[in-house]
């Protein structure tokens, strides 16, 4: 038996939820009474993965692997965990985790629970806390089958560091077909995305136009956060609709999420809502954001972005 | 060619989400349903295969019989028929399932969800379903366009997207950018008549044993009030963030 962590790498390195997800699975093969594996895929320094407890990591390294294909990367989890006979199998639930974590789920027999937020409350019955209704609620999931997978959400669990000696092995699993061709990514290179970020920098309607970006741009790249916005921006094309966050845009769980002229209708709240920090800066002192957030300003964004702009300079100059 | 759309049922996004029952089940009362959203947009998309292509398109739910008035206003909106699969849909593993039986028996080219139902937000129906089928599965798909029997999909990655091409049959995961929004269907007078007339079909659900299953429902704890810092004070703010919250 043992607990089975995929560890996301993207171009040789870990993502910050590889080690969120293995300092979780280190923690539940405690629990468990059993011990942890983790498997990386075409990762450079999996010794990293040691300081969140891995003391045993399974190194695949193959060329055909090298843009996901979430059929061919399931099944190569899916070998691992026979390999190893996990009895848990934790993959993180990004985009491209939960794509790959049903197929993984499907092909072990396994029930599966996605964007869990919590270690198990109970390892038998195992019993997970995973978010339901758009972040307006928890729900408590019981997996009943032999083999569970658990979808892990980001910055629910946290990074917990936990130096073990590892040791490092090479796995050569078979490679499927996966009947789907790349033909072309384009991809900003160097710009921070919102699943990544650790601060987003977020605005909305308030802003009056496209054209006002600029300082929002230049706050996000002070604070070395992603730019996103509220739907009516994206919808009017003032912005990208890879930039539309909320219930029905991409989720946002940052450290800290600054929303500036963006009143915080229901939809939007649901999806940013599980964000630790939410700082609001809003010239309504009635707009409802101000319910849900942590800091708030009444004042006009185009007089209180430029000074913050200033200030974070000196302040990261002052700190660096 | 046949496409399946597969249609969620949730509430609006504006409901009030409490639960019953010692918080074991959802509160319906006062709540209103509707498609899910990200469904709607399979849905407009399935209908521009069918005027432009000459697709069929069959719109599919698992469910109880409270969701045939959310079939219905797919069907209003164009659908060419309905399946209901009598059952609750409580385990993503088991509507998988559930909906591969449906596939094998209807031959189906391709089948259209959207990425997530934004009730439970388990995101795992649709690589479920395609892995159950063997089809190609591509999730966060923002473009679709069928020539024969090949598709050209796009799809959003990190920071960018990502152009596939892959043989039907095929499972897609879509979202806004399948269609605009602004192009999204609503359902019309006609549409709505026609949809009366338009079948219905209710089929048992086969046998599975569910994989997981809920036991019981929390709410967020409630938040803090919020700490308002002076417009002209930025420098506390800057300090709070900093010393306080810790996040910069
Ligand atoms: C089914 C459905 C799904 C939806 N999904 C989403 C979603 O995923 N994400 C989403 O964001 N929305 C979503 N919406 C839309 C949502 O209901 C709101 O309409 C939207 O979030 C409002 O965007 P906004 O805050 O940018 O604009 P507004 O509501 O117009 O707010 C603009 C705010 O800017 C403030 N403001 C104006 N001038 C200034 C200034 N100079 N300085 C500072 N503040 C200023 C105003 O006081 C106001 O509070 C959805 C709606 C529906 C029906």
């Amino acid at each position: 038996m043992s607990v089975l962590v995929y560890a996301e790498s993207s171009e040789g390195k870990f993502k910050k939820v590889a080690f969120e997800a293995t300092s979780y699975g280190k923690k539940v093969a405690e629990q468990l009474g059993t011990n942890l594996v983790v498997l990386t895929i075409n990762a450079d320094e999996t010794s990293e993965l040691s300081t969140y407890g891995a003391e045993k990591i399974l190194s695949v390294k193959n060329d055909a692997l090298k843009s996901l294909n979430a059929k061919v990367v399931a099944d190569v989890i899916k070998q691992a965990s026979e390999k190893e006979g996990a009895s848990v199998v934790i993959i993180d639930s990004s985009a491209d985790g939960l794509t790959v974590a049903p197929m993984v789920a499907v092909s072990l027999n396994a029930g599966f629970a996605s964007n869990v937020v919590a270690l198990p409350s109970s390892a038998s019955p195992f019993v997970v806390k995973r978010k339901a209704f758009s972040n307006k609620a928890f729900n408590n999931t019981e997996i009943n089958t032999t083999i569970k997978v658990v979808g892990l959400a980001k910055n629910s669990y946290g990074l917990h560091e936990n130096q073990v000696s590892g040791s490092s092995e090479d796995f050569s699993p078979s490679i499927i077909e996966s009947g789907i061709t790349s033909t072309s990514i384009d991809k900003t290179a160097g710009a921070v995305t919102i699943a990544d970020a650790d601060i987003v920098v977020s605005a909305g309607r308030g802003l009056k136009g496209p054209e006002n970006w600029e300082m929002i741009e230049e706050l996000a790249e002070v604070l070395g956060a992603a730019t996103a916005c509220s739907k009516p921006v994206s919808d009017m094309d003032w912005r990208p609709h890879s930039e539309h966050v909320g219930q029905t845009g991409k989720p946002v769980s940052a450290n800290l999420y600054i929303a500036i002229g963006i009143s915080g209708a229901i939809q939007h709240l649901a999806g940013v809502n599980s964000s630790k920090v939410k700082v609001v800066i809003n010239t309504d002192a009635e707009a409802p954001f101000f319910k849900a957030a942590d800091y708030g300003i009444v004042g006009d964004a185009f007089e209180v972005v430029p000074t913050l702009i200033e200030k974070l300079k000196s302040f990261k100059a002052n700190n660096a | 060619m046949k496409i399946l759309v597969c249609i969620s049922h949730v509430p609006d996004t504006t409901s009030k989400i409490n639960f019953t029952d010692g918080d074991t089940k959802f509160d319906t009362n006062g709540v209103q349903f509707v498609i899910n959203p990200y469904d709607e947009f399979a849905l407009t998309r399935a209908m521009w295969f069918k005027e432009k292509q000459g697709a069929t398109v069959t719109v599919v739910n698992v469910g109880n019989s409270t969701t045939e008035p959310t079939l219905r206003k797919a069907l209003a909106i164009g659908a060419d028929d309905a399946i209901r699969v009598n059952a609750e849909a409580t385990d993503g593993f088991f509507v998988a399932k559930q909906l591969a039986e449906v596939v094998k028996n209807g031959g189906y080219d391709l089948v259209l969800a959207g990425k997530e139902s934004i009730d439970y937000n388990g995101g795992m129906v649709p690589a479920m379903l395609a892995s159950i089928l063997e089809f190609n599965f591509v999730n966060a798909c923002v473009g679709l366009e069928i020539d024969g029997t090949t598709a050209t999909i796009s799809r959003e990655i990190d920071g960018g997207k990502e152009i596939l091409s892959a043989n039907l049959p095929l499972v897609i995961g879509g979202q806004k950018g399948l269609v605009e929004e602004k192009d999204l269907r609503i359902p019309n007078m006609r549409g709505i008549m026609m949809a009366r007339k338009k079948p219905l079909n209710v089929v048992e659900a086969i046998d599975f044993n569910v994989t997981t299953s809920s036991s019981s429902f929390e709410k967020p704890a409630p938040k803090g009030a919020c700490k308002m810092v002076d417009a002209d004070n930025i420098d506390e703010l800057i300090s709070l963030l900093h010393n306080e919250a810790k996040v910069i």
